[in-house]
């Protein structure tokens, strides 16, 4: 079977549905929907009418040779995500799992969120529909992306402060899920990424797919033939799956996914999570996470919010089982350079999520050379990052603020 | 040590039904969680849910969450629930099963925990985050060691889940009363009532009915309908403000709402 034509629950031994019963109506009431969603043209249309009029798709793509010299001279050209409405990826699966809201008739919205992204392009779509919105975010993570609750707020969600835990995207996923269990009959979950309970992983995975199919024509036609590698960053892995799964039968294309390695992999801080962590159950699927010898989860690190999860979405798991894609770790500080290196020989600021796949197609292009194209999906913008880039270059008027 | 089945049938015959009482391992010490959860079955708790505290817990409200954060704070190892089990079926002969997250028993070894638990003279487990259609493992391990499985049921549960989970559950089913997370409410939910109707009617031989419980009058009230009342929360929070002493007297008035009227 083609491997793009891989569906939940279960992905090999990883995927499934690990929840409470009292989410099985609620879960079971949205895989209905989404697979009488996906058989009505209707609904195809528009999803697609709202990402040419809203989002702004397709996507470019950018060749950036600038950039490209310190990468070994290989060919890199990068997926423009960060142009989208709102600032990422995330709108894509927003989009339409806010129409399916509206299909299965609740009113009320809530999602978590790491670095904001997920949780703005939530708030925004409430928004756009009228819909209710609350938001869960880790407390640590509402204190370095300050400007994301803001424009939560402003765009009318509650954003909730979650204080339990790690107060990151982990402890914020959970609240979520309380939420849910309480408030079911109301309340859909706008989950953020390609892990959690079937139908999840399958169904944010085909509102992503897009950035892929997208891609792959605009390279073949740019170039007049496939990349080499693909590269992206893995957090959960919703843009990584978004721009693999259009090259997963082409045998011939490397996929690479760089997960978040903090401070190193060597130490304890960082959210490498296939990299370091083994197969276990957390949030609902079977999938690689970050645990103790007790199955209790350890806590990540990343100085990017949005990677900052010791989880990782089951179809990834699988891919690395089958050993066609290739899982590796890049630094807070590898990152932050490439963040600096985009924007100094480019113009363009990536988010330091996104910088995770530009310091990792620095080390694909120096290992693959000049033959190689190397297409890197660009999955968010830096503005939100500003702080943080501030801070760690030295930016603010009287060095470290 | 008598099991679960047959305990609450013979609580639902002499008095009004069976009084089941939560508490975490290691919370506030190991020591003092297995001396709380004696107090619970000498002031007259039928039978003993002790959970495994976990780092996820999705289902616990604030008050189990701040009970089970202490105790991993406080260095809570997988094995302490091995030994909280043994040392309080050596001291009181209620059945007493683990209430834990799935993902420990996958680290531990599904068939290495079931033993290991059953060694430990435990009498089962319930399963918050395990639904029957991903627990064939568990329902293999336990049908070879003669473990009791609980499985949840809730109000949003279809007909043919109801069943799907009587059969897959021995001991009892566990029916959440209301949609809620774990925490007292003021009023048991009119929900349980009907969930329990329902369960009955599609086979269950006992249905228990936990989230919100946290007086006898509410003890009572749940035992017109459900074979056993479950208490968590109100119990946690009389251990946390007034120690073993207080949890003792907590349960002592909660088993007055299993007298018969």
């Amino acid at each position: 079977m083609a491997l793009r034509a891989q569906t939940g629950p279960y992905f090999g031994e990883f995927g499934g549905r690990f929840v409470p019963e009292s989410l099985v109506a609620a879960l079971d009431e949205l895989s209905e929907a989404y697979a009488l969603a996906k058989l009505d043209p209707a609904f195809g249309d528009e999803l697609a009418d709202l990402g040419r009029t809203y989002t702004g798709r397709p996507s470019i793509i950018t060749e950036v040779p600038r950039f490209a010299e310190h990468a070994g001279g290989a060919r890199v050209i990068l997926k423009r995500e960060d142009l989208n409405h709102t600032g990422s990826h995330k709108i894509n699966n927003v989009l339409g799992q806010a129409l399916l809201t509206k299909r299965i008739g609740k009113q009320r919205v809530i999602a978590e969120t790491g670095a904001g992204q997920h949780g703005v392009a939530t708030a925004t779509a409430a928004a756009l529909f009228g819909l209710d919105c609350t938001i869960y975010m880790g407390e640590v993570d509402t204190e370095r992306q300050a400007l994301n609750v803001a424009r939560m707020r402003l765009l009318g969600a509650e954003v909730v402060a979650v204080k339990t835990g790690s107060r990151t995207l982990k402890d914020a996923i959970n609240d979520a899920m309380r939420d849910w269990v309480t408030n079911v009959e109301t309340t859909n979950y706008i989950f953020g990424t390609v892990a959690g309970p079937h139908p999840f992983p399958e169904m944010v995975r085909d509102f992503q797919k897009i950035i892929g199919e997208e891609a792959r024509e605009q390279v073949l036609d740019l170039t007049g033939a496939l990349p080499t590698a693909v590269a992206a960053c893995v957090g959960g892995g919703s843009n990584a799956i978004g721009i693999f799964h259009a090259f997963l039968d082409d045998a011939d294309v490397a996929l690479y996914g760089f997960e978040a390695g903090g401070e190193g992999v060597e130490t304890p801080r960082h959210a490498a999570t296939i990299s370091k962590g083994r197969p276990g159950v957390l949030h609902g699927a079977r999938s690689y996470l970050l645990q103790d010898e007790d199955g209790q989860t350890i806590e990540s690190h990343s100085i990017s919010a949005g990677l900052d999860y010791p989880g990782v979405g089951p179809e990834h798991s699988w891919l690395a089982a089958l050993g066609r894609a290739t899982y590796r770790a890049v630094t807070d500080d590898a990152a932050m350079q490439a963040l600096r290196l985009l924007t100094r020989t480019e113009g363009i600021i990536p988010a330091i999520e996104s910088a995770h796949a530009l310091a990792g197609a620095i080390e694909l292009g120096t290992e693959l050379g000049r033959d190689a194209t190397i297409l890197v999906n660009l999955s968010g913008r830096g503005d939100k990052d500003m702080d943080t880039a501030a801070r760690y270059f030295g930016l603010y008027d009287g060095g470290e603020r | 040590m008598r099991n679960v089945g047959s305990v609450i049938a013979g609580r639902n015959e002499e008095a009004a039904g069976a009084l089941i009482g939560y508490l975490p391992v290691g919370f506030p010490t190991l020591d003092e969680s297995v001396e709380a959860a004696v107090a619970l079955v000498e002031n007259g708790v039928d039978v003993l849910e002790l959970g495994l505290p976990y780092s996820d817990p999705v289902m616990d409200g604030t008050v189990i969450q701040a009970a089970t954060q202490q105790a991993l704070a406080n260095g809570f190892r997988l094995a302490h629930g091995f030994e909280a089990v043994r040392r309080v079926t050596e001291r009181v002969d209620a059945p007493v099963l683990l209430m834990t997250y799935w993902n420990p028993v996958v680290q531990y070894g599904v068939d290495r925990f079931a033993d290991d638990l059953a060694a430990a003279g435990g009498a089962g487990l319930i399963t918050p985050d395990l639904i029957p259609d991903e627990a064939a493992d568990w329902i293999a391990a336990s049908e070879r060691t003669g473990l009791d499985r609980v499985f949840l049921a809730a109000p949003t549960s279809t007909d043919a889940r109801l069943r799907k989970t009587i059969d897959a559950s021995r001991g009892f089913v566990y029916a959440v009363s209301t949609m809620g997370i774990t925490g007292a409410r003021s009023d048991v939910d009119r929900a349980a009532r009907t969930l329990v109707g329902r369960l009955r009617e599609a086979g269950s031989p006992a249905s228990c009915v936990g989230v919100g419980i946290s007086t006898a009058a509410q003890v009572a009230e749940v035992l017109e309908y459900a074979e056993g009342a479950i208490v968590g929360s109100a119990l946690v929070k009389a251990l946390a403000d007034g120690g073993v002493d207080a949890v003792g007297a907590l349960a002592a008035e909660l088993a007055r709402g299993t007298v018969r009227q």
